[in-house]
């Protein structure tokens, strides 16, 4: 299998882990995995991203533009700064709540997301928008979407990893009191992910 | 055999310790902090493991330690190989007896850095090697023979790793029993260990002789490569290889050959591969180094060959190259026609910018705000240094007008107070950062009798790296806790006068010391003292009551990420906020209180 899978965020929105947990589910799958993250400077606030490839077939610890098969955006805006890595039919799933910039509270412009998500309804075929405010607010926890994101890559089938091995990563690497919470976003993520890959 | 998915700079940690380092030292540098940090993991008690006060006391213990026989590690970030300058260029002379590698982490874009220098070019101007892996499984087996090579020419060894390659993942399989390499003991011999003219003179006939034959040596290793046939070839190291490889891969109509050790320059190598090539593109980071090596080649033995790459301007001068930007050159080079796989976003629409914050709670931000507050209508200068401080600069804060590198705040200040006696001049330093390089620069000002304010931003750890212990923490890398060492009797033994230490969330408090400081001769010190706030999470929260005006004086002159602006109105993003109290602090009205107050 070679798959190129875009995660991108904000930094502190826990695209860390939700790479993490793809690269070792891959791994366990029997797969070559290399990966790289935003570290340093940016993690403040700045823009984020992880690039996650499986297979033989990769040699740069990038994945070059026009290559991604899947992204994972966790804001509105980071999906279309990073649209330039999908390829043509890739998929995009998306959480519809913006993160606003500090500076945007000094100098409001009205950033909100939704010209974001109209944006990239209108390019791209295979999208799926999750909010991440009601996901959250329905499991009780504000910590949890990147895990929900992911249960929504699988459930889409184009991730090309099963349910299973990746609730088992989460078992082995989420701290066990919040392993029951997890699983719950994993399934409802999934779920919505499900609804999409039927349509 | 245990398998593991890991980042760059720990195969390059596991790689050192499998190779049987006695020690390792460095100082914390992005992107080369998490090599010692891995080490910390694994270490069972038989590696000597320390965080250095700066990169130079780093570069001297592990000298020592190779003088005495064993293999030692040391390891910072370009930057840091500036401090490390003097020690290592006399020890290019000297030599050493273990194998002594020295891991200096480049950071093309620059990312996290001040300058975009190459350490490649550092190793031709001290006359040692320099190994330069290509991908983080690489890095583990070149970091072992890197030893090899150090012992065999009795010299330390450059290992030049980018951030790409520090920062990216990959399963590697290791050995878990490690042992350092047992070692004779440190051997007087004054001819050979003390740095004398005559000693360097004849020791820098012997490196000039020698490194020729280092470079035949290169030649033949493996990691050295040639491959492909054709009348052109691309020439490349380190993680641009990786991209070459990622837009080539097993296309054999082109020559590519790849330098893994760019100093000594495996020449042999080189011209075996130019052999029938008419034309030749060079695709590296930072400096043209190997461009201007294979011109030198091409000079020497008069080869009809054109050669491109940065300094015929079809590489970028500045910046990191990428997948995409390797792709383009070879294209145009190779003369193939383009493929597109993307999607057309010509009509992207503007994005939001997100430069990076003090976090919401940050202590910096009081700190900088208390001083800014004092010197409300008078001339002052504020001289930044390198930390997550920077950040500072940005608005509404706006309290960095210089930051040039480690240290520099302090001696800055005291510059421009000779030059402009009407102004109150500030130096922000971190804690971990004035023990690297800020003391010498306070002994500075007292001795030439310069007006400054120093203000310590002392949040117990170095921040900006990822939480690293220092002199000042009580915490060393043995696991052995230590007396910490006071800042302030520091300064007190030094010779400054007037040492005052505040919590720089006490506002009122902290802006009557500064205007009190900035009253009196000499050199005055202010411990601005509150930990890192990711380091300590408080649980407390702020909210906004019913008195609010909606002035928003909280968000135009403090710029916390917490107090935002939603449905027009002023508010606090709870998922945010600490509970630091400061925009409280703040508020005309007292708008603003903590949870449950009124």
């Amino acid at each position: 299998m070679n798959k190129d899978i875009l995660l991108c965020g904000v930094g502190g929105q826990g695209t860390v882990l939700a790479s993490k947990l793809i690269a070792s589910s891959a791994m366990e799958c029997g797969n070559t995995v290399h990966s790289a993250e935003t570290i340093g400077m940016a993690q403040r606030g700045g823009s984020v991203t992880s690039h996650v490839r499986i297979g033989e077939n990769a040699f740069s610890p990038l994945i070059p533009m026009g290559k991604a098969d899947m992204i994972l955006a966790f804001e509105p805006a980071e999906a279309v700064r990073n649209l330039c890595y999908l390829k043509k039919g890739g998929v995009v799933i998306v959480n519809s709540v913006p993160v606003k910039p500090v500076t945007e509270s000094l100098h409001d412009t009205g950033y909100d997301g939704t010209e974001m998500i109209a944006y990239l309804r209108k390019k791209v075929d295979e999208l799926v928008v999750i909010n991440a405010d009601e996901i959250c607010k329905s499991l009780g926890s504000a910590k949890i979407f990147n895990v929900a994101i992911l249960g929504a890559a699988v459930g889409t089938g184009r991730l090309g990893i099963d349910a299973e091995t990746v609730l088992k990563e989460i078992e082995t690497k989420v701290p066990k009191k919040f392993t029951e919470i997890n699983k719950r976003a994993f399934f409802a993520g999934k779920q919505i992910g499900e609804s999409y890959a039927v349509k | 055999m245990k398998k593991e998915y890991i980042m760059g700079n720990s195969a390059i940690a596991l790689g050192a310790v499998s190779a049987g380092i006695s020690l390792a030292a460095g100082y914390p540098g992005t992107p080369s902090s998490e090599i010692i940090e891995t080490i910390e993991k694994y270490n069972n008690g038989n590696i000597h493991l320390e965080w250095s006060v700066n990169e130079k006391a780093a570069l001297e213990v592990a000298a020592a330690a190779s003088y005495a026989g064993a293999r030692s590690l040391v390891t910072m970030k370009q930057v840091g190989l500036n401090v490390a300058a003097d020690p290592l260029m006399s020890l290019a002379y000297v030599g050493v007896k273990g194998g002594m590698v020295i891991v200096v982490a480049d950071d093309p874009g620059p990312i996290s850095s001040q300058t975009e220098q190459d350490t490649r070019m550092f190793a031709e101007f001290c006359r040692i090697p320099v190994f330069d892996p290509s991908s983080p499984e690489e890095a583990f087996e070149m970091i072992k023979e890197a030893f090899d090579f150090s012992e065999k020419y009795k010299t330390p060894v450059l290992f030049r790793p980018t951030t790409r390659i520090c920062h990216a993942y990959a399963s590697v399989e290791f050995d878990e029993s490690f042992s350092p390499k047992p070692y004779e003991g440190f051997v007087k011999d004054s001819k050979r260990w003390v740095i004398f003219p005559k000693l360097s003179f004849a020791n820098h006939a012997m490196i000039e002789k020698r490194n020729p034959e280092i470079g035949n040596d290169f030649s033949e290793y493996s990691r050295n490569t040639a491959c492909g046939k054709g009348k052109k070839a691309v020439f490349t190291s380190g993680i641009s290889y990786a991209y070459v490889k990622e837009y080539l891969k097993d296309r054999d109509d082109v020559t590519v050959c790849r330098i893994a050790t760019p100093y000594p320059f495996p020449e042999k190598l080189v011209l075996s591969a130019l052999d029938g090539v008419e034309e030749v593109l060079c695709i590296e980071e930072l400096s043209p180094y190997i461009e201007t090596q294979i011109q030198r080649v091409a000079g020497i033995h008069k080869l009809g060959v054109s050669i491109f790459g940065k300094t015929t301007w079809h590489i970028a001068a500045a910046g990191e190259n990428s997948s995409d930007s390797a792709a383009k050159a070879l294209k145009a080079f190779l003369g193939d026609s383009a493929e597109e796989t993307g999607i057309d976003l010509s009509d992207i629409p503007p994005l939001p910018v997100r430069p990076p914050v003090l976090c919401a709670g940050c202590p910096h931000r009081a700190s900088f705000y208390a001083v800014k507050q004092a010197m409300k209508g008078r001339k002052a200068f504020f001289c930044g240094d390198i930390g997550c401080y920077t950040l500072g600069n940005a608005m509404p804060l706006d309290m960095v007008d210089t930051c040039l590198c480690m240290g520099a705040g302090v001696t800055m200040a005291q510059g421009l107070y000779h030059m402009e006696k009407d102004a109150v001049s500030f130096a922000f330093i971190g804690d971990s950062t004035f023990f690297a390089s800020g003391m010498t620069g306070v002994v500075n000002a007292v001795y030439n009798e310069a007006d400054m304010i120093l203000c310590v931003l002392d949040n117990s750890t170095t921040a900006m790296t990822g939480h690293q212990p220092h002199p000042g923490t009580g915490k060393n890398m043995m696991g052995s806790f230590v007396e910490k060492i006071s800042i302030p009797d520091i300064l007190k033994g030094m010779g400054v006068k007037r040492i005052e230490t505040v919590n720089p969330f006490e506002l009122a408090k902290a802006v009557d010391t500064v205007k009190s400081c900035a009253e009196e001769k000499g050199v005055k010190a202010i411990i601005f003292a509150a930990p890192c706030i990711a380091l300590y999470k408080p649980e407390k929260k702020m909210c906004i009551n019913d008195n609010c005006i909606n002035c928003k004086k909280c968000i135009k002159e403090v710029g916390c990420p917490a107090t935002v602006i939603v449905n027009g109105r002023v508010s606090i993003d709870a998922s945010l906020c600490t509970g630091c109290g400061l925009c409280a602090q703040v508020c005309p009205v007292n708008a603003i209180g903590g949870e449950g107050d009124e």
